[in-house]
């Protein structure tokens, strides 16, 4: 087994996480209700807790003794994997909910998939998370049709996010050659079948919330060559400021 | 490597006092968060804990109080072990449990992992714990906690939370 190329794949997947939830912990102490504030802080904390499990996973495979702490908070921009859609900023509550929708399906069905793998651990990670992601797409999905579906304001802001943030989606499921020789082992399951179906799943999505596609198309790509945009710097600059300034500090 | 029948029955009683930070009515016990208590190669006592939600902040709580708790009845040494082989779910929390859930004001979780929340809809009609009606309205799925949906009454017009099946 490329213990390399494993270890890489559960950090896209753990970064990806630990990104998302540091979007939405932007949002504690100004939501637009109180309940959306503990919402968005919950799904966060979720999100947090599946990235610890993951990250400290891939440290453990990697066997650099590099533990979830040290890759979290010592990795510079061009070592983390996350999916460049989860470092796109809040901007609003719709664009933050559309992220989120778009994030929700894909790991409903990432979680699900890696639930089958016969790496005993990942598929504990995955039947476990996967619970927590269903309850996640339950409420981005209500928020997308009361949205979408709700007040011309509402519907139109709908609409101008997913125009923003579609273009990041192509490299959703996409794999490396190192990662398909993981699938074609059987370590990972077949993640390359996913596309068609989280695509399937969203266009529908899209024509009962009465939204359309941008024509500009999905294109833009670097997660697993760790070329990022320009949010993640500032993202990380404020995740790691304690750890980097205080090194090897605890609580 | 098993504990004498004395030592395991000290081990279970200590654990019956170690009561969830968030919900102090419930212990680890009636969480069913404990997977198994037994003793290795090294003669130390190791309880297998398995966390609620992944990112549950009262998870590392729990680890330092279960330590200390052995700890002060001289069940040394001691070693609290995450065991993420099996996912918690609501089914293996005890009636007990439940019930002191309903009694503090929060909806314990209904029905089964087969046929709940996580596979169809969180609905209303969940029953309020304050009036016992069945006239309730989910206000959203996530509530105080990542564990709990809020939940309002008609009724008797109470919010509270729903302990979420999962």
């Amino acid at each position: 087994m490329n213990n390399q190329a494993l270890t890489q794949f559960l950090l896209h997947v753990g970064d990806s996480q630990l990104i998302l939830s540091h979007r939405l912990s932007e949002w504690c102490g100004h939501a637009p209700e109180l309940e959306l504030d503990i919402a968005l802080s919950n799904i966060g904390l979720d999100l947090l807790g599946q990235s610890r499990t993951v990250l400290s996973l891939a440290g453990q495979i990697e066997g650099l003794g590099r533990d979830e702490d040290n890759l979290a908070f010592l990795r510079t921009e061009r070592e983390y994997r996350n999916l460049l859609l989860c470092e796109q900023p809040n901007v609003d509550f719709a664009q933050t909910m559309v992220r989120q929708w778009l994030m929700d399906h894909y790991h409903v069905l990432l979680l699900d998939a890696l639930s089958q793998s016969s790496h005993v651990d990942i598929a504990a990670f995955g039947i476990k998370s996967l619970k927590e992601a269903k309850y996640h797409l339950r409420f981005s999905h209500a928020w997308m049709e009361r949205l979408s579906l709700g007040t011309d304001e509402a519907h139109h802001k709908t609409q101008q996010a997913l125009n923003n943030l579609w273009r990041f989606t192509a490299e959703l499921f996409e794999l490396t050659a190192d990662e398909q020789a993981l699938i074609d082992n059987g370590v990972l399951p077949k993640l390359d079948l996913l596309k068609a179906e989280w695509l399937a799943q969203v266009e529908s999505g899209l024509a009962h919330l009465n939204l359309t596609l941008p024509e500009i198309g999905a294109y833009r790509r670097g997660a697993k060559q760790g070329t990022h945009t320009e949010h993640l710097g500032y993202i990380l600059a404020e995740l790691q400021y304690m750890q980097r300034t205080y090194p090897n500090m605890n609580w | 490597m098993q504990l004498i029948p004395q030592v395991t029955d000290a081990c279970w009683k200590a654990l019956n006092e170690v009561h969830d930070p968030e919900v102090p009515v419930l212990t680890v016990l009636d969480l069913g968060m404990i997977r198994g208590v037994d003793i290795n190669a090294d003669n130390e006592i190791v309880v297998r804990l398995t966390p609620t939600y992944s990112g549950c902040p009262a998870t590392d709580m729990l680890k330092d109080e279960i330590t200390n708790t052995f700890t002060e009845r001289g069940l040394t040494p001691v070693k609290v072990v995450v065991d993420l082989s099996e996912a918690w779910t609501t089914d293996w929390m005890s009636e007990a449990g439940k019930q002191k859930l309903q009694e503090y004001g929060i909806a314990p979780p209904q029905g089964d992992s087969h046929s709940c929340g996580t596979h169809v809809a969180l609905t209303d009609g969940v029953t309020c714990p304050h009036c016992r009606s069945q006239k309730t309205q989910l206000i959203s799925e996530f509530g105080s906690t990542a564990c709990k949906a809020l939940y309002k009454c008609l009724d008797c017009l109470e919010p509270f939370d729903y302990f979420k099946c999962i």
